[in-house]
């Protein structure tokens, strides 16, 4: 479904990603890891188009997405929240996922539903009713980072790419954000890929791991695999 | 406030101010008022790019200047007439806008804000270089006389619709500043509107929703150039002369943001109070103290406003209003 082919993208003389290949599949869980500037987000990037000067290519659903830019890539169905997250300021929680409902979904794909429908239906999901018509300057940590989730949800994406949606959480809030995605990929069959620090997330929610180092694949396999291969011990922790 | 509501008191206004060209008999009002509603256009254009997308223009009055000259232009060329010279300045500046859009929108923050206003610099010196309309000395525009639309007479002494140019200006100036207005709460109420707002608020985040930042930033640039360009058009016939200096002054740039900043950005009432506040305060300063107080005025203002009331009058209003309840 979503194929990467040689993929590289240097910022000036560093290498922030080398010669990525990599498959996912349809309905996919995948696991994305690696220590802090290993290229997780680099990747993603180029994924979602926001960069586009990388060489190598992406391929989603077959179609080569080298030439397009990211609104149309979100509009194929790829859809990523930020590790930072950027809401949209003058907006209330409802609005924020009136655009990407507006902007990125095809009407056939709203099935005769309203998008004000469809955002309700995902504030209610995702348990922010109680903040629908408020600024986002009010919203609390796990709620911004649901915001986030929910936003990129509004795209109808067949991928959703998650950065680091459990960032300053805390135990029982990451538990929420785990379940809202396992259910939204057991529901929608929509392909997960996430990408996180907290391992105990990151592992029990993936069919399958990678891990990044400096730009490269070092490992990819099940989360049991790739956590006893010694290059992904090495990264984390040295030797 | 309805659509409804909304268009009724608009075209209201306009027979306002079709009746006051009628009744009211000095004609110091009439050239102040078109002073005031320029102003409140060109902010009303500037806050397109800069208020709904947050790209901050430096060079609206290369726009204003080209508006001005494409109809010097038009008028050396084919003679044409004040509407069709309206309709040229319109035109050429969002040609212009489309292209400096297309050139520069790609780059952020101050570095928009310097392409604009070297377009500025680049504009006023290719103007100054060029004789077929005055070069630096500027060229004079006489008023054709009787003119005529669709048989009936525009301006005239008698069974005309206005007595003297002034007046015909005056409520053209109107019309465009209406128009201008409903543009503007057009855009603001619509699917590109809410696009642009997101993308103001974060541009990475828009594009990544389906937003075609780029493309929804070249329509506001566009649309903000031409309004501009309109009201440059208009300008040469109001001020019967026309040099650089005046066309591509800086003031005009400085004018045009100040006042949207001062009365608000988020909607069009920002700006048209913005422009009705501080035009009418300069316009007295410039009767009663001394026209190069103008400029003072507007500098204390902003000063004080970007200080004390970063959301302007708007802003005000609605902080005193919540504080209410």
């Amino acid at each position: 479904m979503l194929e990467i082919k040689n993929l590289s993208k240097n910022f000036g003389g560093f290498t922030a990603l080398s010669d990525i290949l990599l498959n996912v599949e349809p309905g996919e869980r995948l696991g994305l890891i690696g220590p802090n500037g290993s290229g997780k987000t680099t990747l993603i990037n180029c994924i979602s188009g926001l960069i586009q000067d990388y060489q190598g290519e992406v391929y989603f659903n077959g179609e080569n997405l080298n030439s397009l830019v990211a609104h149309k890539r979100a509009r194929r169905g790829i859809s990523r929240s930020f590790q930072i997250p950027k809401p949209f300021t003058s907006m209330t929680v409802r609005q924020n996922l009136l655009i990407p409902l507006e902007y990125a979904v095809r009407a056939d794909d709203l099935q005769g539903i309203s998008i004000e429908e469809q955002a309700d239906k995902i504030i209610d999901d995702l348990d922010l009713n109680e903040k629908s018509n408020q600024l986002t300057s009010g919203l609390t940590q796990i709620e911004m980072r649901k915001l986030e989730l929910a936003r990129a949800m509004a795209v109808k994406p067949k991928v959703l790419i998650s950065d680091e949606a459990m960032a300053g959480l805390s135990s029982s809030e990451v538990d929420d954000i785990l379940k809202i995605l396992i259910t939204l990929n057991e529901t929608t069959r929509i392909t997960i890929i996430m990408i996180e620090h907290i391992m105990r997330a990151v592992m029990s929610f993936s069919e399958r791991v990678i891990c990044l180092d400096a730009g490269r694949i070092i490992a990819n396999g099940t989360p049991d695999e790739v956590i006893k291969t010694p290059a992904v011990e090495k990264a984390y922790l040295g030797e | 406030m309805s659509r409804n509501r909304f268009y009724i008191i608009i075209g209201a206004l306009l027979v306002l101010s079709y009746l006051a060209t009628h009744f009211v008999d000095n004609q110091y009002y009439f050239f102040a008022g078109f002073a005031i509603l320029q102003l409140m256009v060109m902010a009303l254009a500037w806050n397109i790019l800069g208020g709904y997308v947050g790209y901050v223009n430096f060079g609206s009055a290369a726009f204003f200047g080209l508006g001005a000259y494409s109809a010097i232009v038009a008028l050396n060329l084919f003679d044409a007439s004040l509407f069709a010279q309206i309709i040229t300045g319109g035109c050429f500046a969002a040609l212009i806008g489309f292209g400096t859009g297309y050139l520069t929108l790609r780059l952020r923050g101050v570095y928009f804000a310097i392409a604009t206003l070297a377009l500025l610099v680049v504009s006023e010196t290719l103007i100054v270089n060029w004789e077929f309309v005055g070069g630096a000395a500027g060229t004079y525009v006489l008023p054709k006389k009787n003119p005529t639309i669709l048989g009936v007479l525009v301006v005239g002494k008698q069974n005309a619709l206005f007595d003297n140019y002034k007046e015909l200006l005056f409520f053209l100036m109107c019309l465009i500043a209406l128009a201008t207005i409903i543009i503007c709460s057009l855009v603001e109420n619509s699917k590109l509107g809410r696009g642009l707002a997101a993308l103001r608020d974060s541009e990475e985040a828009a594009e990544s929703m389906g937003v075609p930042t780029l493309r929804l930033k070249l329509f506001a640039t566009t649309l903000s150039a031409s309004i501009m360009g309109v009201t440059g058009g208009i300008f040469p016939y109001y001020m019967t002369f026309i040099d650089p200096l005046s066309a591509f002054n800086l003031d005009i740039s400085v004018n045009a943001l100040a006042m949207p900043l001062i009365g608000g950005t988020a909607t069009w009432l920002g700006p048209v109070l913005g422009a009705v506040v501080l035009g009418t305060l300069q316009q007295i300063a410039t009767v009663t103290i001394s026209s190069e107080v103008n400029l003072l005025i507007v500098g204390l203002f902003l000063v004080a406003f970007v200080i004390f009331a970063p959301s302007g009058f708007l802003g005000l209003i609605e902080k005193y209003w919540k504080r209410g309840d």
